[in-house]
């Protein structure tokens, strides 16, 4: 059933088929096509997914506008503080929601249909998720770094942008991982839209998106310091800060200093970790 | 060209007392055929054909589609096999166009295949005039042709119904049955169950009847009814007799020869239900009432219905085993398991 498994020998009559890597992107592009098609069906979620950011930025920035200079390390204002956590927050969210279509699927009957059909893996299903969140995260991230950019609190320049999109593709992978796993363990929609309101808030506020770690009491620094969100979020606070290299300290944790090259190595730890955890999912049924 | 071999299937067991939906059930259809998967709601049916599709594991038992065993290689039978689920599974917000493409798609179809194929089937099934349109309006029958369709569109050697046509109008009904017997008649096999009597008559070469999880009765539905010998008759002398009357009546025929089984049926005026040996029987069962001058109100005659092999085989109608089964079923914890 994976794609792995020796039992896959195609039948005799099929020789000469394509190649597997063939079959899973024509999967994959089919499925992820679909869920652009929605989109631009039903815009409000785009429309709202962009707009709700933005007022994160505008209104949380504002919040502290007054607070006294250099209360924040290197000096910089909130606002500025702030863009990072709310790009990765934004991204990390529209991912761990990424399980509902497919929750929904699963209870029309629709998921049936790509389990009935001889997919090559069914990792094309989570593959064509994380194509589409990815995208739908680049347009709310790059909405987000503009409005940043109007409101004063800087830009963070081509190799800042690269660093951007990669640290949200991995952080994208890993949550949509979860929340695909999670999507066909639960019994119904009821209980995800449980789970991804309980990981939501508290993953937010336990992480450095809105406040560094130096204000935070040692149990919640520690929390901080463990929690992924953070990891995405210190590159990319560091690519605005201004000119950096992969190799700088980002992250100076309870257990140590970390630098971007490290976060993102735990991130694309965490997408492979966590990927490998919900793939026997996907094929539980005749295992 | 599929071989179902004692398949065991429980539900539930934790917070509710466990259904037994499969019980060793063994099933044979031939290749070429249109097979019927007959019995009443809740009698396994869907789980039989959701573990014949790869859906579902079954506690014990082998599933074999063309020689290849469904278990281990799932894969290699999800390509022999078109399913169409009694739920139909459309996307509303995709037209019926972009469906059957995607669908396509997740069979590895070619562009060229993909459009030809649609092309065909759309034409097959007389969907052209609302393909375009998005799958939210469409009507039952609609949608239930577009499902068909797309379990159709990889060209499958097996086409496997769920309840094909429950709720249909008569137009997607016909154009269904029609769609069904072409596939025969070019060499898919099809197997589909349904719990209306009528339509595995009309439609299947042979059948399965079962029950409670278990094949109860097999065969053609003409060798299955003639098995039962006989046709049946309803007599009645008067609109409204009573029961001295019928019971003189009952005694006469009883005495007739190649007359069996006579039973008064209260529920219906005191009419008399029986069965006799040829039509010739009921000629002379006519003479006799003339002779002895007892009146005629209505003499119906019938072939044996599946309904009556049906209840030979269990002691009840198939609709009275549907309400007796409605109150003991847990639909939510069968599906959630279902959906594993």
């Amino acid at each position: 059933m994976t794609s792995a498994s020796p039992s896959l020998t195609p039948l005799p009559a099929a020789s000469g088929e394509p190649s597997a890597l063939a079959e899973i992107a024509q999967e994959t592009l089919a499925l992820t096509r679909r869920l652009f098609v929605q989109l631009a069906r039903r815009p409000s979620t785009l429309v709202a997914g962009v707009l709700q950011p933005l007022i994160w930025l505008v209104l949380f920035g504002a919040l502290f506008a007054n607070a006294p200079e250099g209360l924040l390390p290197g000096g910089i204002s909130y606002g500025r503080f702030l863009g990072a956590g709310v790009i990765v927050f934004t991204a990390f969210s529209a991912a761990l929601n990424a399980g509902l279509p497919v929750m929904f699927d699963r209870e029309f009957g629709f998921l049936n249909r790509l389990l009935v059909a001889p997919l090559r893996s069914r990792s094309s299903i989570v593959f064509a998720s994380v194509l589409y969140i990815t995208s739908l995260s680049l347009v709310q991230s790059l909405a987000i770094m503009g409005t940043a950019a109007l409101l004063g609190y800087g830009w963070p320049g081509g190799a800042g942008l690269l660093l951007v999109l990669v640290t949200l593709l991995l952080l994208v992978f890993a949550v949509t991982a979860l929340s695909l796993g999670l999507a066909f363990a639960l019994p119904g929609h009821i209980e995800l839209i449980a789970v991804i309101f309980v990981a939501n808030l508290p993953l937010l506020f336990a992480s450095t998106a809105l406040a560094p770690i130096s204000f935070m009491p040692p149990w919640l620094g520690w929390l901080a310091a463990l929690n992924p969100l953070t990891f995405a979020i210190e590159p990319i606070r560091a690519a605005y800060a201004g000119s950096f290299h992969l190799t700088d300290v980002v992250l100076v944790a309870p257990y140590g200093s970390l630098s971007a090259l490290t976060c993102l190595a735990i991130l694309a730890g965490l997408a492979a970790g966590l990927f490998l955890l919900i793939r026997p999912m996907l094929d539980r049924k005749l295992t | 060209m599929i071989e179902l071999e004692h398949l065991s299937k429980r539900f539930g067991g934790r917070k509710v007392a466990p259904v037994q939906a499969l019980d060793d059930l063994s099933l044979s259809v031939p290749a070429g055929s249109l097979y019927g998967l007959l019995g009443p709601n809740g009698a396994g049916k869907t789980t039989a054909l959701r573990i014949l599709c790869t859906l579902l594991a079954p506690d014990a038992g082998q599933v074999r589609v063309a020689g290849v065993d469904a278990l281990a290689e799932p894969r290699a039978v999800r390509r022999l096999l078109g399913y169409v689920a009694q739920e139909v599974a459309i996307d509303k917000i995709l037209t019926g166009r972009e469906l059957l493409h995607l669908q396509a798609a997740l069979h590895h179809m070619g562009a060229a295949d993909r459009l030809e194929r649609t092309a065909e089937l759309i034409e097959l099934l007389a969907m052209g005039d609302w393909i375009d349109r998005r799958c939210g309006s469409y009507s039952g029958g609609m949608r239930r042709r577009l499902d068909l369709a797309a379990g159709l569109l990889h060209r499958p050697r097996v086409l496997v119904l769920d309840e094909p046509t429950v709720g249909l109008d008569i137009e997607s009904r016909a154009t269904i049955w029609q769609v069904l017997r072409q596939l025969r008649d070019q060499g898919t096999t099809v197997l589909l169950s349904s719990h209306y009597l009528e339509e595995v008559d009309a439609l299947a070469d042979r059948l399965a009847i079962i029950d409670g999880g278990r094949v109860i009765a097999e065969g053609t539905p003409a060798a299955l009814k003639g098995a039962l010998g006989g046709d049946r008759v309803t007599l009645r002398v008067r609109e409204f007799s009573d029961e001295q009357e019928a019971s003189r009546v009952r005694d006469l025929l009883q005495a007739c020869r190649g007359v069996r089984q006579v039973v008064v049926n209260r529920a219906q005026g005191y009419s008399l239900n029986l069965v006799v040996e040829d039509s010739g029987v009921v000629e002379t069962l006519r003479q006799q009432l003339v002779e002895a001058q007892l009146p005629v109100f209505a003499l119906a005659q019938s072939r044996p219905s599946l309904d009556d092999v049906y209840l030979q085989a269990t002691g009840r109608t198939l609709s009275d085993a549907e309400l007796s089964v409605a109150g003991r079923r847990d639909l939510k914890e069968e599906r959630k398991q279902s959906m594993r």
